[in-house]
């Protein structure tokens, strides 16, 4: 029986994963590189063993085994195939063997490469691999076997992964089908994309493990995984931009992001994630910041594997809980035992971890970095807070009190202000160090006060366009305050970046004789990190205008509507036209309105069909209709078809200001990443000696 | 120099440290809300008058009264228990809700709330509603969620299928 098969090879996985942790761990211990290489081995085997485990599941769901627990739960006849394919990573148990396969893979590329130089690190990085490995098959071998069938006793019909006594197998004749609303090409690549940026940043806390294990203080780790956590980084980002354009596009509320606990839990690795991205430079170019660096990279792992529990146990109410189970005190357990143990060996290591340089000036590039990290920090600890202090409040008082998105707003938003305008001087950092000699050469200033002279000589070109934005947003008459704050910080910032581009390019110009453009590919080529680094900010930048488009300015209105009557909003007019109701071929029962959109002339805009679709199983699903340009979206929905008649139907319509700059600052900040991690010839490190002197900032260094 | 720039960043590190407890705490107390269960709102009476509450009940089908006009949404619900471990020990979310709605001694409450009459909202859903209570005994509801706990939970499929 095939299930039994992939039950099998679970097994045999988890023994191999299990082999693999024991054999590095031995061949370190007595010296034998041959145990290291057969951990080695046995890492990689998982690889083609939980492929042909995922082939077979993914089998048992394309045929429409209703025999298997799995396959009854997450799809039905009725679906088609690529979404019976991707219902693997539909439920709790196919997505932990997703997962565990994915890291896996990763896992095997890592160890692919050649390790002549860094062969002390091998065996670690396997064992915190397989550790990894072992614990998520352990759940599916013990908790959550995805292979498991429905079999009929004298008691009834219940789900084993053993035959028991007297039993013959039951096959109900249709599964429950995937909840419709993941039924979505969105939700579809948005867990992939989630679970590859998770996994991804195992890697590198492999290789810190390893650093810290085998004492190596220098930054090889980092540079070794650099790549790994740009990755993941790049798909953690895509798959939280993805889950807010699914929530958009689907949940009919509006928004895009809730503050749901499951969000934050995603939300969590991305912010120790990126606040690892920046302060790894730091420790690259001046050896300081190595703890730091230590501290969060493995708060980044304990959060994943958190992040993980949270979206897959629903210990907390969310939107997000579609799954419920015991797995619970496993993955408690796990998150405790792999985080005590990282940070006693970085207590061990923690002498030898020390700065080989100091920060000199609160203006100088590693302060703003470390205020970056502080920024990031202090956001994680609010959305930590915000998730735990139910559970934390009732411990104490005895009654629960959660916090709702206010809170998060209220809370994160003038960090998130902040970290904007840090955005903008970071390009101020690298030059003011030129204009920096030039005033010292010129005066005898403090240094504090040439600092801040510099970077006020610096500023006030980039600053004309940020002024001007302000001008224009008072002229409109915006008074919203910390919309005009956060526009300003954000057009501050763009043309503070936008202006380092122009300027570096026009040097590197001047100086090799190449036409403007030339130079400035040559510019971003010869420094990926740092100009594929301001892309993304850019792309943060657009995302920011988008952000306080929607949050500040959205305005909603709801009514009835008789055919032919009509409803404003923000200028616009919606116009209920005409119903229809007819049957898809899926099964769904779709009602879909026809609406026409006029502007405040009176002037023809478009037609929207926002549709109220009611699937087999009697799940409805809201779809708005939505127009949409650079300048705002109007999106409107019809809500709740039930006991109205044909002639009236209810709407709700939202004006989301500046919602697309949303999205289209997620492809910038995605081509930034992408250059900012295009593969380029690995250079050797440099000595710690050429590190310490001083780099003066040159255009395309 | 090395010591003056030291306690520099200290001290702009406490800074920072004291804004984001500052914003913690002060975002905590302006957006917290309290769970209770209908029971408790309804024993502590006047005292949570005013206060952000989540409630959670099972929705009597019979008591909902919508009018589209208005979009005002009336309907009754029942106490359950909020403890998951009660839960489990009475049959699941789906069997707790079905007790809540057939026991008439159980303490109930009455939710006004305003807008779209939600697709899940029929009899035995489990209605989380944020909101106050006001002076009237009525719970006037600002968010509605609903789940209906049979169609995700259902792990064993009724035999009658095969």
């Amino acid at each position: 029986m095939l299930a039994d098969f992939g039950f099998g090879i679970l097994l045999v996985t988890f023994l191999a994963s299990l082999y693999s942790i024991v054999a590095s761990l031995y061949g370190h211990l007595a010296h034998r590189p041959k145990w290291v290489e057969s951990a080695r081995l046995s890492m990689q085997l998982t690889f083609p063993l939980l492929t042909l485990a995922s082939l077979t599941l993914i089998y048992l769901l394309v045929s429409g085994d209703f025999n298997v627990k799995f396959v009854y739960e997450v799809t039905s006849r009725d679906m088609p195939t690529y979404l019976k394919v991707t219902a693997l990573w539909g439920g709790q148990s196919g997505s932990l063997l997703f997962w565990s396969w994915l890291m896996s893979a990763f896992a095997t590329a890592v160890t692919l490469r050649k390790w002549e130089r860094d062969r002390e690190f091998l065996p670690w990085v396997t064992m915190v691999a397989s550790i990894t490995i072992a614990f998520f098959l352990g759940l599916n071998v013990f908790f959550e076997n995805p292979f498991q069938r429905f079999w009929q006793t004298f008691q009834g019909v219940d789900a084993y992964t053993f035959r028991p006594a007297n039993a013959i197998p039951f096959a109900p004749e249709d599964g429950r089908g995937l909840n419709p609303l993941l039924r979505h090409p969105g939700m579809v690549i948005h867990p992939p994309m989630l679970y590859l940026g998770f996994v991804a940043y195992v890697i590198p806390f492999a290789f810190a493990i390893a650093a810290l294990i085998t004492g190596r203080a220098d930054d090889r780790w980092i540079r070794l995984t650099r790549r790994w956590s740009l990755t993941a980084w790049l798909f953690l980002s895509l798959g939280l931009v993805l889950g807010g354009r699914w929530a958009y596009d689907v949940l009919g509320w509006g928004g895009y992001w809730a503050w749901d606990p499951v969000e934050i839990a995603a939300f969590m690795p991305w912010l120790t994630g990126t606040a690892f991205l920046h302060s790894v430079m730091i420790q690259e170019k001046r050896g300081m910041l190595k703890r730091w660096n230590m501290i969060l990279i493995i708060l980044t792992y304990s959060l994943v594997v958190f992040g993980t529990f949270l979206t897959r146990s629903g210990v907390l109410s969310s939107v997000h809980a579609f799954a419920q189970s015991e797995i619970g005190p496993a993955f408690f357990i796990f998150i405790g035992v792999t985080l005590v143990a990282s940070v006693a060996l970085l207590i061990y290591r923690w002498d030898s971890l020390h700065a080989e340089g100091q920060m000199h000036s609160m203006f100088s590039r590693e302060a703003l970095f470390l205020l970056n990290n502080l920024l990031f920090m202090g956001i994680l600890v609010i959305c930590f807070w915000g998730v735990i202090s139910p559970l934390i409040t009732e411990l104490v008082t005895g009654s629960k009190v959660t916090v709702g998105p206010p809170y998060y707003e209220r809370a994160a938003g003038p960090l998130f202000a902040l970290l904007v305008l840090l955005m903008g001087i970071a390009p101020l950092s690298a030059w003011g160090h030129i204009t920096l000699k030039n005033l010292a050469a010129q005066n005898g200033l403090e240094l504090e006060k040439r600092y801040a002279l510099a970077i006020a000589k610096l500023l006030w070109k980039p600053a004309i366009p940020a002024v001007l934005v302000l001008i224009g947003l008072l002229a409109a008459g915006i008074t919203n305050i910390y919309a005009l704050i956060g526009l300003t910080f954000a057009a501050l910032t763009a043309s503070i970046t936008l202006y380092e581009f122009w300027r570096a390019a026009r040097a590197r110009g001047r100086a090799q004789k190449e036409h403007f453009f030339l130079a400035l590919w040559n510019l971003a080529g010869r420094n990926r990190r740092r100009y594929g680094g301001y892309i993304i900010h850019l792309g943060v930048i657009l995302m920011a205008v988008g952000i306080i488009g929607i949050e500040m300015f959205q305005s909603e209105t709801q009514r009835s509507l008789a055919v032919g009557e009509s409803i404003q909003l923000a200028g616009y007019t919606v116009r209920y036209d005409s119903l229809a109701q007819f049957p898809a071929n899926d099964g769904r029962w779709v009602t879909r309105a026809v609406v026409s959109v006029f502007d405040k002339n009176g002037q023809f805009l478009t037609e929207l069909y926002p549709r109220y679709d009611v699937y087999s199983d009697g799940q409805p699903m809201t779809i708005p209709g939505v127009r949409s340009t650079l300048a705002d979206d109007l999106y409107v929905l019809l809500i709740n078809w039930e006991g109205v008649t044909s002639q009236i139907a209810p709407f709700k319509v939202y004006h989301n200001p500046l919602v697309n700059w949303l999205w289209l600052g997620a492809f910038v900040f995605i081509f930034g990443t992408l250059i900012a991690a295009w593969p380029e010839a690995e250079r050797e490190p440099l000595p710690a000696q050429a590190r310490k002197t001083k780099t003066v900032y040159q255009p395309g260094d | 120099m090395a010591q003056s720039s030291r306690i520099k960043f200290i001290l702009g590190g406490a800074l920072i440290l004291a804004a984001v407890v500052y914003l913690i705490v002060s975002s905590t107390q302006a957006s917290a809300q309290y769970f209770m269960t209908i029971e408790e709102l309804n024993a502590k009476g006047q005292s949570v008058i005013g206060k952000n509450v989540r409630v959670s009940g099972a929705v009597l089908g019979e008591s909902i009264q919508y009018d589209p006009q208005s979009l005002t949404l009336r309907f009754t619900v029942a106490h359950v228990t909020a403890d998951n471990r009660e839960i489990e020990a009475q049959g699941g979310l789906a069997e707790v809700l079905y007790q809540a709605t057939i026991d008439p001694n159980r303490p109930r409450i009455q939710v006004v709330y305003h807008g779209p009459k939600p697709d899940l909202l029929r009899n035995e859903a489990q209605a989380i509603m944020t909101g106050k209570m006001g002076e009237d005994g009525i719970f006037y509801a600002e968010e509605l969620l609903l789940k209906c706990p049979t169609r995700y939970e259902e792990a064993v499929p009724a035999q009658t299928e095969g």
